[in-house]
């Protein structure tokens, strides 16, 4: 009889905690990447197979279907979930495009600018000297420089075209990773294993390498996902001046820009592509700043 | 018969110091090390004493190549190593290998305990086979007392005393004819630093190899070491063997450190010498002696004669003018 009264309570309480608990996590969303990491993995799944999954083709125009609201509203139909723009075009196809574009853009910048800003790091805080300073003193002047407004231009001047965004995107971004990471690798050179490294005969490269960069790969990482973010709001914004992915191809920045002008009659337009552009970006902050924490050994719980 | 394995004659670290924020220019040097002569024999263990700051640490660093000196001569097996470059100097590599204060520092956290073991050898000219490398390291951890699964592990995995126990078996790895120790025991807890006194000093009686051992703590020097070298501000003022240091020291520094120490026992009380003033600094050093200023038997020729290095007999050597006088003290 006390025993069955026992288990009841236990599992009264049970419940309770475990419902304190889930709303500690929502409160504490740095400490739920579930949420990120589920939106961008739905982000990347549709980014390579948006052609397979989008329901129309995002770039047939359909004129007796023009300005079509979402579905829930009077004049929304089924076939067009989230409605169509001024063309007639499905919102969602396009949606689902366009996210193979900023992933596309995304990732191969934050790749190549990564690296490329991990090795000006390693030469330049573990050599030292005037490779240094010259390599400083030019991360110095990409930082300085204002990055959207170069990128304007640099657009203008290369045209328009996905390549060009990307390579673009790599030299205004390579800098931030080569100016914290130089932080990083100055910290850890410090280690009495580099001076007994030294004394074993290990080259600097294998030193840079084997020794550093494995001490430094966090850091990168959390850098990597927060520029995604970062990287994902230019290509929109250049796509959105009409710099980047040349229409008719879907981008959710141009598509933000086609909408503008049906702001007050088609909210839809612009707001869903700006919906997008906010979760992904959204999601990577959160998984970059719960990122930070689980890989920062200081943090680290053994 | 004793074979000289490593011979430092006059050897000098000078550290530039410069003022001004654009043009800057150069006032003065640190002297570090400023002629400091000693010489390590094979299988035996020197270790070299003083307070922090009188170059000991930079001293090992010179030996270790990774500072260049300033003037002097380090000759390693009868060749001087002090200007060795390039592929000569990655031939060297090897042969001299340390241990530091640290073991925590000391091991790259990213690595496995078996590559942080093999790297010395792996990195070398002509580097052996996988396999041979692989019972290497087997070998290597049974030497030092560690389990022969430890090399799959990280080093965060182990404690202080297992750690240094990796570090002395990396150390030992490329087969060397002499390991500097830097502190080798004084990052440890006291309970541990006996076993790892004892561990260098039976691989020693094992393999043979000499020892360069540097520490602050002196029955820690005395317990391991064949001769004791006593620095003093960038200079060595006695060596004399291990014993007849304990019991007849003759320069006035020397004196001082001993009084300074734990006796063995506490009933024997000795007399304490307390030094009046402080260490002086190595960029403005007193002149002649640089010992005079707190010394207590100082006279005016301590401040204008330098005293010269002498052999009293059987290896010990002094760096004092008064050291008939002070013998029958």
């Amino acid at each position: 009889m006390s025993i069955s009264v026992q288990s009841t309570a236990v599992d009264g309480t049970s419940r309770q905690e475990s419902g304190a608990r889930l709303w500690a996590m929502v409160l504490h969303a740095r400490e739920l990447p579930l949420f990120s990491i589920g939106l961008l993995l739905l982000f990347v799944i549709t980014g390579i197979f948006g052609d397979f999954i989008s329901p129309h083709d995002p770039l047939r125009t359909n004129l007796r279907a023009v300005l079509l609201p979402p579905f829930w509203e009077e004049t929304g139909t089924a076939t067009y979930l989230l409605g169509t723009d001024h063309l007639g075009r499905d919102i969602l196809s396009r949606l689902i495009c366009g996210a193979g574009v900023s992933i596309e853009v995304g990732f191969s910048v934050i790749i190549v600018a990564g690296l490329l800003g991990t090795l000006v790091a390693l030469l330049s805080g573990y050599i030292g000297g005037r490779i240094d300073a010259a390599l400083m003193r030019l991360c110095d002047i990409v930082l300085s420089m204002p990055y959207l407004m170069v990128a304007i231009v640099l657009a203008a001047v290369l045209g328009p075209s996905k390549e060009n965004i990307i390579i673009i995107l790599i030299v205004l971004g390579w800098a931030s990773y080569a100016r914290v990471l130089r932080g990083e690798v100055l910290r850890v050179k410090e280690g009495d294993f580099i001076r007994l490294a030294v004394i074993a005969g290990a080259s600097p490269v294998r030193i840079m390498f084997r020794h550093i960069f494995p001490n430094i790969v966090n850091t990168l990482i959390i850098l990597a996902t927060l520029q995604l973010g970062m990287v994902i709001i230019t290509e929109a914004s250049l796509s959105f001046l009409g710099l980047g992915v040349p229409v008719p191809e879907p981008a959710w920045g141009s598509m933000c820009a086609e909408g503008r002008g049906y702001i007050y009659d088609a909210w839809w337009i612009a707001f869903w592509p700006g919906v997008a552009i906010m979760l992904v970006v959204l999601s990577c902050n959160f998984l970059g700043d719960w990122l930070r924490i689980r890989l920062d050994p200081k943090f680290r719980q053994i | 018969m004793t074979e000289e394995l490593l011979a430092v004659r006059d050897l000098k670290k000078h550290f530039p110091v410069t003022k001004g924020i654009i043009f800057m220019k150069e006032i003065g040097a640190i002297k570090a090390v400023d002629g400091v002569n000693f010489t390590v024999n094979r299988g035996e263990t020197f270790g070299l004493v003083g307070e922090s700051g009188c170059g000991k640490t930079t001293t090992a660093k010179l030996i270790l190549l990774m500072e260049r000196i300033t003037g002097g001569t380090i000759h390693y097996k009868g060749r001087d190593i002090s200007l060795l470059r390039g592929s000569e100097l990655k031939s060297h590599r090897g042969s001299v290998q340390a241990v530091f204060q640290d073991p925590f520092s000391s091991l790259s956290p990213r690595m496995r305990v078996k590559d942080i073991i093999a790297e010395p050898i792996v990195v070398s000219v002509n580097a052996p086979s996988k396999t041979a490398v692989k019972e290497k390291i087997a070998e290597l951890l049974q030497l030092v007392g560690l389990r022969k699964d430890a090399g799959d592990l990280y080093p965060h995995e182990f404690s202080g005393g297992q750690r240094q126990r990796i570090a002395i078996a990396r150390a030992l790895a490329p087969d060397p004819d002499l390991i500097v120790l830097d502190e080798p025991v004084s990052g440890l807890d006291v309970s541990i630093r006996a076993q790892i006194m004892n561990l260098l000093r039976d691989i020693q009686d094992r393999l043979g190899i000499s020892y360069l051992l540097i520490a602050h703590d002196l029955p820690v020097v005395q317990h391991m070491s064949t001769w004791v070298g006593v620095m003093y501000l960038g200079t060595l003022v006695e060596i004399a063997g291990s014993e007849e240091l304990n019991e007849n020291p003759v320069h006035p520094y020397t004196k001082a450190l001993l009084s300074a120490a734990l006796p063995h026992h506490p009933a024997h009380i000795r007399e304490e010498i307390i030094l009046p003033g402080e260490v002086p600094t190595p960029f403005n050093p007193p002149e002649a002696c640089k010992f005079h200023p707190r010394c207590f038997r100082a006279r005016d020729i301590c401040s204008s004669v330098p005293p010269l290095f002498r052999d009293i007999g059987g290896g010990h050597f002094v760096a004092c003018h008064f050291i008939d006088d002070l013998r029958k003290i």
